[in-house]
């Protein structure tokens, strides 16, 4: 029977009144991989991070190796042998790897920095999990991957016996993702206890041993994972049946709504941010973009809605050159978006749901007059929306920072889609939303997919994609590395042209 | 006048005006590491002439001629102290870091005026000091030919000092754990929240530093250069301490060279006569140069090198 590592016995967690975590105890044993299930808000963040002293618990206990501990700073937790790989990695991107490592923990000789040392013990744990590192580069020189295996050494460094992994394969491109399960399991393997916080079903089936469900903050069930279908765990998750096969009909796809015609786009002076891309989209079509993030997505989407200066190329809406046109020409020509920061440029957050509503066409005829806001007009307007696109919020006037991340999106996706354009462009419009809100975006998507609008939709989810788009079109380094049609193409496929392959040939 | 002796007039001079603003820059780079920018470094420097020149009128005529290096520490003292203010509004009251140190600004010449008309009978600025920080001739080195007496004849020996702080403090800041862990909370407080670094600490230390060496600083000037205390003693040596942090890229070493520029800029006007080919230019636009070069130089650079990263960044530690 192996140790138990940790366990937590009815931990309840408080802001105010909110409980986000309400009476939940769990163990994890040495060698163990424990996946911790819930959307987003559920609680399962915060029961992590009150294991590795970011934040107290109002009551309850937590027992390492059966002795009762207080973890009231990341310090103590360290020293009880805590580890945390966080999602949006703690690193300093202008230190060397080997600065990252040893940064809170660094062994001195004479005064200075033994980095000699220090360098053999790190080269020894790099070899022993097999985990790849140039100690030498800065952090911003790094791929995403290193910069990972740059925050698990440094558990290791600390000598975690317990890691906790939060959303760990968010950022990776699909063969990152496969690396990292296999140096999870090692670590598993080596006698580590690891904890992995994620809402990816097909992670968890592939590595962990059990899965802890986590809804509204309670233990909905903890389940073996050998035992149990991906299906059922998101039922468990979400406490409904859910539909994630969305249909997908088939349109007319005739006339092309949008072409781009070697569209560059320069944003600094070094290399251009979009080269040379043309493509083209129809009526009833969704053209996917996959990618890494940061190469080049933005910077297309905001060169198609006027946001950005194109250098050179054309752009074509209905056959309509529409290059130099400012933003708000290209609304007016038919273009919506749903821009990828929603809180920052999709919505001004303490405005209210109506005020964001009408933020595109507060200007027209059926909104004001003689420059004065038709108020009665634009609430009346507002409320059939909300009622119409299922917003929820208190009343129309309640201000969109207080709505939910979900609510907030439904609030851009109703604003954009109620004007009817021809072309919709979505970036990441799933991003940080849990399952719900999720099926609701993409029914509204496959809605007007079926009205015959042409859809630009940027994504970093290789499944969302497979799922929602046509055809996809992968771009790396500003250039197209291939448009494929979504049956021909596997995972794999796409991966390979992620990380800067040409389309391999069927 | 010989070339040699026009040459050592000119290095000296250069030298001279290079001391105060070397050791403020120093400081302004240790704050700044740390995420907390201090344009509040004129303030503190007025304070550290202010309190060096009382010190050095109130004690000189009983300690002598060690009195203006006993000044120097008072007045790092005080400037300490009165940083503790820009600490206390930015690390803790999440302050505005400019704002505050625009407070510092506003706030020491009208109490340092205050305190000299308290004083000193309501005059405006303090009498002459008692003991001064003259020039130094090193013993040895100076008897180098040509390079001994351009370099090492009667000059300052406070700049020479600093330029020993200025490779000190690269030490520390790069080779030392404090160092590393000074920089990583200028760079991304969160993260060395995380490793347990505590972010306050390592900030209030950056800023305290900063108080210390840019009293020194002013402690210099009111010291070596005016010679009294008064209302002008500093003009802009702060501000021009900070341009030359900019230009250094917050490196010690350059800001010690950029330092050094900007001490030969200000003694133009001094040496300017001295120089055959530019001595027929009106002394107006030596005055100028100082301020001139210090616009021309952040309107360039400031933004085209990289500040640390969280450099101005309030951290909120959560619950």
């Amino acid at each position: 029977m192996a140790e138990t590592m940790v366990e937590m016995k009815h931990i309840t967690k408080r802001f105010g009144n909110f409980v986000a975590n309400d009476d939940i105890s769990l163990t994890i044993k040495k060698g163990e991989i424990v996946a911790l299930l819930g959307e987003n808000g559920a609680g399962k963040s915060t029961l992590m991070s009150l294991l590795s002293g970011l934040k107290k618990p109002s009551s309850g206990e937590i027992l390492i190796k059966n002795k009762v501990v207080s973890l009231a700073s990341p310090r103590q937790a360290t020293q009880q042998g805590i580890g945390m790989v966080h999602q949006h990695f703690m690193l300093i991107d202008d230190f060397t790897v080997l600065e990252n490592i040893i940064l809170g923990d660094e062994k001195t000789k004479y005064g200075m920095i033994d980095r000699m040392g220090t360098r053999k013990t790190i080269t020894d744990l790099a070899e022993k999990y097999h985990l790849q590192l140039d100690l030498d580069k800065k952090v911003s020189d790094i791929s995403v991957g290193m910069q990972q295996r740059t925050e698990i050494m440094k558990t290791l460094y600390r000598d975690a016996e317990i890691l906790i992994f939060d959303e760990p394969t968010a950022a990776l491109t699909p063969q990152e993702i496969e690396s990292l399960l296999v140096i999870i399991k090692r670590l598993a393997s080596e006698g580590k206890a690891i904890f992995l916080i994620t809402h990816k079903l097909s992670e968890i089936k592939e590595i962990a041993d059990t899965c802890i469900v986590v809804r509204a903050g309670k233990v909905i069930g903890t389940v073996k994972v050998s035992e149990t279908s991906t299906y059922m765990m998101a039922e468990m998750m979400v406490g409904r049946q859910i539909s994630f096969a969305a249909e997908k009909v088939p349109t007319n796809q005739m006339r092309t709504v949008l072409e781009l015609k070697r569209l560059v786009v320069q944003a600094s002076k070094a290399v251009p941010s979009v080269n040379d891309v043309s493509f083209k989209i129809a009526t009833g079509e969704i053209l996917g973009i996959a990618g890494v993030d940061g190469n080049g997505q933005s910077e297309l989407m905001e060169a198609i809605s006027g946001l950005r200066k194109v250098s050179s190329g054309n752009i074509m809406l209905n056959d309509r050159d529409i290059t130099k046109f400012k933003p708000r020409k290209t609304t007016q020509a038919g273009i919506s978006n749903i821009p990828e920061d929603r809180q920052n440029v999709g919505l001004i957050l303490p405005m209210s749901v109506s005020d964001n509503l009408i933020l595109q066409d507060y200007y027209l005829s059926k909104n004001q007059s003689k420059g004065l806001l038709n108020k009665s007009k634009i609430h009346r307007d507002g409320q059939k929306l909300m009622s119409d696109f299922d917003i929820r919020a208190d009343s129309i006037l309640e201000p969109v920072g207080s709505l939910s991340g979900g609510n907030q999106q439904k609030v851009i996706i109703t604003r954009e889609i109620s004007r009817n354009p021809d072309l919709l462009i979505a970036a990441n419009p799933m991003r940080g939303l849990d399952v719900g809100a999720i099926e609701y975006v993409h029914k509204q998507i496959l809605k007007q997919r079926e009205n015959e609008k042409a859809i630009l939709l940027v994504s970093f989810e290789l499944d969302e994609l497979l799922r929602l788009s046509d055809r996809i079109a992968v771009i790396h380094q500003g250039k197209i590395m291939g448009i494929v049609k979504t049956g021909d193409v596997t995972k794999q496929e796409l991966g390979f042209m992620m990380a800067g392959q040409p389309i391999p040939t069927h | 006048m010989s070339v040699i002796t026009i040459l050592m007039t000119m290095v000296s001079t250069a030298l001279i005006y290079s001391a105060p603003l070397i050791f403020a820059a120093l400081g302004g780079t240790f704050s700044e590491r740390g995420g907390i920018v201090n344009v509040g470094l004129e303030g503190i420097m007025i304070v550290g002439a202010f309190s060096g020149a009382v010190f050095n009128l109130t004690y000189g005529p009983a300690l002598g001629a060690v009195t203006p290096w006993i000044g120097l520490l008072v007045a790092g003292g005080f400037g300490l102290l009165f940083s503790v203010l820009h600490a206390l509004a930015t690390v803790n009251f999440r302050a505005d870091h400019i704002v505050s140190g625009t407070v510092l600004n506003m706030l020491a010449p009208a109490l340092c005026v205050f305190l000299t008309k308290i004083f000193y009978d309501g005059k405006g600025q303090t009498p002459v000091l008692d003991q001064s920080l003259s020039t130094f001739t090193f013993p040895i080195l100076s008897k180098i030919p040509v390079v001994g007496e351009i370099f090492f004849t009667r000059t300052s020996l406070l700049a020479y000092l600093g330029i020993l702080i200025g490779f000190i403090s690269w030490w520390i800041l790069i080779k030392t754990k404090f160092g590393l862990r000074l920089r990583s909370v200028g760079e991304n407080p969160q993260a060395a929240d995380t490793l347990g670094i505590n972010v306050y600490l390592m900030r209030y230390s950056g800023v305290l530093i900063s108080g210390f060496l840019g009293g020194i600083g002013g402690g210099i000037m009111s010291q070596s250069i005016s010679l009294n205390f008064s209302v002008s003693t500093i003009a802009g040596q702060g501000f021009m301490a900070l341009a030359a942090m900019i230009f250094g890229k917050w490196h010690p070493l350059k800001v010690v060279a950029a330092a050094i520029f900007f001490g030969i800029s200000q003694s133009l006007a001094i040496i300017g006569a001295y120089i055959p080919v530019i001595s027929k230019i009106d002394d107006v636009w030596f005055q100028m140069a100082p301020y001139l070069i210090t616009i021309v130089v952040l309107a360039l650079f400031i933004g085209k090198f990289y500040a640390p990263a969280a450099d101005g960044e309030t951290y909120v530690k959560s619950k």
